[in-house]
């Protein structure tokens, strides 16, 4: 196998909050391949984004810090990179989608001026070849009238045309890996179906890497060679997209896939997850799905499972798949 | 656009009806024209008929409603007619004498001001959490407790006498009015300095909390970029609003400041005039300060939509 384009280790990013520690990402191991692309779901504050800003290093500051582990990226470690240096690889190796896009663009530039920025800045394409780039990319993210847009602002354009143009920003400049933090959340669902079919088209087109956040099971079968579920800062489960979504092995994921609408359970009322994701600041001891896991054994309130190989290309955090019998696989989390 | 400017000029028509009617009522309320024609009044005990003689001849004979109107009628054809006092100059010819001073020192306070206030106020905001945003904020609370006067005789004292390097007060025309305005427009500055910047760092530092802040950083823009073009040009607006306050002050001088340094300015040639109960003037002078606020607020919504493209004027 070729050497992983990225490859996280033990991430943990934490928060100081006036409520205490915010442990929002614990112990994060992923890795992705040239070329491929990986979906992170899990609910709202499972810690998605904060990992996806961890590896920008743009988490908030001051409160946000990475605590430790590593993130390897081409073989080097972003984490061991001065702030120039990580500055020269945003944007041009590695650019972010954000999950908001009437936000995301600066009310006060043209969006002509703001892709061309994230092109200039690099000094990969310069004066009229950026214009013309940038004309280009507003085509290809199927702009209508991409010269028109070129000169206007964003409060003229709709959530899913400045999404658009963030998706064009993203590209100016070739990246080698793209995440997509909820793109088409803040979309209604036409406009997703549209969006998630254009990255997924780009992504095939340019052989970049992906990692797609959502929150949306439904959209991952049609975008993700594979799947990690977060739960609660950390990943419980890994697996090929057709696997998780056949055969997933963490109850959470069984939860997941059980409360998603589907054809052979029509008529029947969907199953429906009890409770919600606990305070980062205040994660419950042992397995932190516990309280909520209707397959509960006496040691999961007390002892933390640890992310085990299932088999060649799975891997799960839970008690019921125990380490012995995968002897020699147990890989322990920093 | 066009049609915004038209219908800001007729909203300001009762707004000046308002401010003349005011002025009016108040003028009346502390004084009769009788008071007024004694002080006036060359002769030291004049007669009941030199009263009402000056009276008439400053028409404060008609009726209220009569004087009102032609009064207010006067003003708003820019008609400022003569001033009530023995000379009875024009006040016309006085604003032409005396808004130079004011101008000057208005306007380079104004342009030093916000120049000044606007870099400190980056600087800090650059620095944010370190301890020259700690020191430095505090020094503006600092500041912000010293009051005027302090400021005006401190810096009469350090620069007029012990350092000599500016006069202490008065005016001279032409270039020599620069010596004598620095004094004033140093004050002006400092005193406003605390206020502002720790307004303006406010500013700075909720436009950089902003989304848009963090996607230019994800798009690899360097730190003072990031800072001096895309936050700055956001927390311009705010800033522009703010500074809209001063505008008033471009006419009618800071009135402390003149008084203190003896500057020939409009404020100084106001506060005369209510000190001689000079309704004429008073009248004037407060109809053309309001005027200048107005056209000062239209400039400010003009600008405000040469910023931020948000903004349309219709
Ligand atoms: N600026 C911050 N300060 C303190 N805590 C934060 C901050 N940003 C995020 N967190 C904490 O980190 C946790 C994870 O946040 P994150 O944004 O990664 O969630 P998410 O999985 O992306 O959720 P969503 O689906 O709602 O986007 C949250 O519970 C939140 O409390
Ligand atoms: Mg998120």
């Amino acid at each position: 196998m070729n050497p992983p384009l990225l490859q996280v280790n033990g991430l943990k990013t934490y928060f100081n909050t006036p409520a205490g520690l915010s442990k929002a990402v614990d112990g994060v191991s992923f890795s992705l391949q040239p070329g491929e692309t990986m979906a992170i779901v899990g609910e709202s504050g499972s810690g998605k984004s904060i990992t996806a800003l961890s590896i920008m290093q743009l988490v908030p500051e001051p409160a946000g810090y990475i605590e430790s582990g590593t993130i390897s990226f081409d073989g080097q470690d972003l984490l061991d990179l001065t702030w120039e240096q990580m500055r020269s690889i945003r944007g041009r190796q590695i650019s972010m989608i954000f999950q908001e896009p009437m936000t995301s663009l600066n009310p006060v530039f043209t969006i002509g001026y703001q892709i061309r920025e994230a092109m200039l800045t690099h000094d990969k394409f310069k004066g009229e070849s950026a214009t013309s780039r940038a004309r280009s990319l507003l085509e290809r993210v199927g702009m209508p009238s991409p010269n028109k847009v070129l000169r206007q602002y964003p409060h003229e354009l709709s959530g899913g045309m400045r999404q658009r143009v963030m998706i064009a920003i993203a590209l100016a400049n070739e990246p080698r890996l793209l995440l997509a933090d909820e793109p088409t959340t803040a979309l209604d669902v036409t406009i997703q179906a549209q969006i998630l079919t254009l990255l997924r088209d780009l992504q095939r087109d340019t052989g970049m890497s992906m990692l797609l956040i959502t929150h949306d099971l439904g959209i991952v079968s049609q975008v993700a060679d594979k799947v990690a579920v977060m739960y609660a800062g950390q990943i419980v489960e890994q697996s090929p997209t057709n696997t998780l979504l056949s055969n997933p092995l963490h109850p959470y994921t069984q939860g997941l896939i059980a409360s998603l609408p589907s054809r052979s359970r029509r008529g029947q009322e969907l199953y429906t997850l009890e409770g919600v994701v606990p305070p980062p600041t205040r994660w419950p001891a042992g397995c932190r799905f516990h309280d909520r896991c209707s397959k509960r054994l006496q040691i999961c309130d007390s002892q933390m499972p640890l992310a085990t190989k299932y088999d060649d290309t799975r891997s799960v955090s839970c008690h019921l798949y125990p380490a012995q019998e995968m002897a020699g696989n147990q890989e322990r989390l920093k | 656009m066009i049609g915004y400017l038209i219908r800001r000029l007729l909203y300001s028509i009762p707004i000046l009806v308002g401010v003349c009617f005011l002025t009016f009522v108040l003028f009346y309320m502390t004084a009769s024209p009788g008071e007024i024609a004694r002080r006036n009044l060359s002769a030291k005990n004049p007669t009941a008929q030199q009263i009402k003689d000056w009276e008439h001849q400053h028409g404060y004979d008609k009726p209220k409603w009569k004087q009102f109107l032609d009064t207010t009628e006067g003003l708003f054809l820019l008609r400022l007619g003569r001033s009530d006092s023995v000379k009875g100059e024009r006040v016309m010819t006085r604003i032409k004498e005396s808004w130079f001073p004011s101008f000057e020192i208005a306007v380079l306070s104004f342009g030093a001001a916000i120049t000044i206030n606007l870099s400190l106020a980056l600087v800090v905001a650059y620095f944010r959490g370190t301890y020259l945003d700690i020191y430095g904020t505090s020094l503006c609370v600092f500041m912000m407790s010293v009051t005027y006067l302090v400021y005006i005789i401190g810096g009469q004292f350090v620069f007029g006498r012990l350092l000599k390097l500016t006069p202490v007060a008065g005016f001279l025309p032409g270039w020599e009015s620069l010596r004598f305005a620095f004094l004033p427009v140093v004050v002006a500055v400092i005193s406003g300095m605390g206020a502002s910047v720790r307004q303006f760092r406010t500013f700075m530092l909720d436009e950089m909390n902003q989304d848009y802040v963090r996607t230019a950083r994800a798009k690899g823009v360097s730190e003072p970029q990031v800072l001096f073009k895309h936050v700055l040009k956001n927390a311009a607006i705010p800033v522009l609003t703010t500074s809209v306050q001063a505008i008033p002050g471009l006419f009618l001088g800071s009135i402390l400041l003149e008084s203190f340094f003896n500057i020939p300015g409009l404020g100084n040639y106001l506060v005369d005039a209510i000190n001689s109960q000079d309704f004429a003037v008073v009248r004037a002078m407060v109809f053309i300060g309001a005027l200048v606020t107005i056209v000062g607020y239209i400039l400010t919504d003009i600008s405000y939509a040469l910023v931020d493209k948000r903004v349309r004027l219709e």
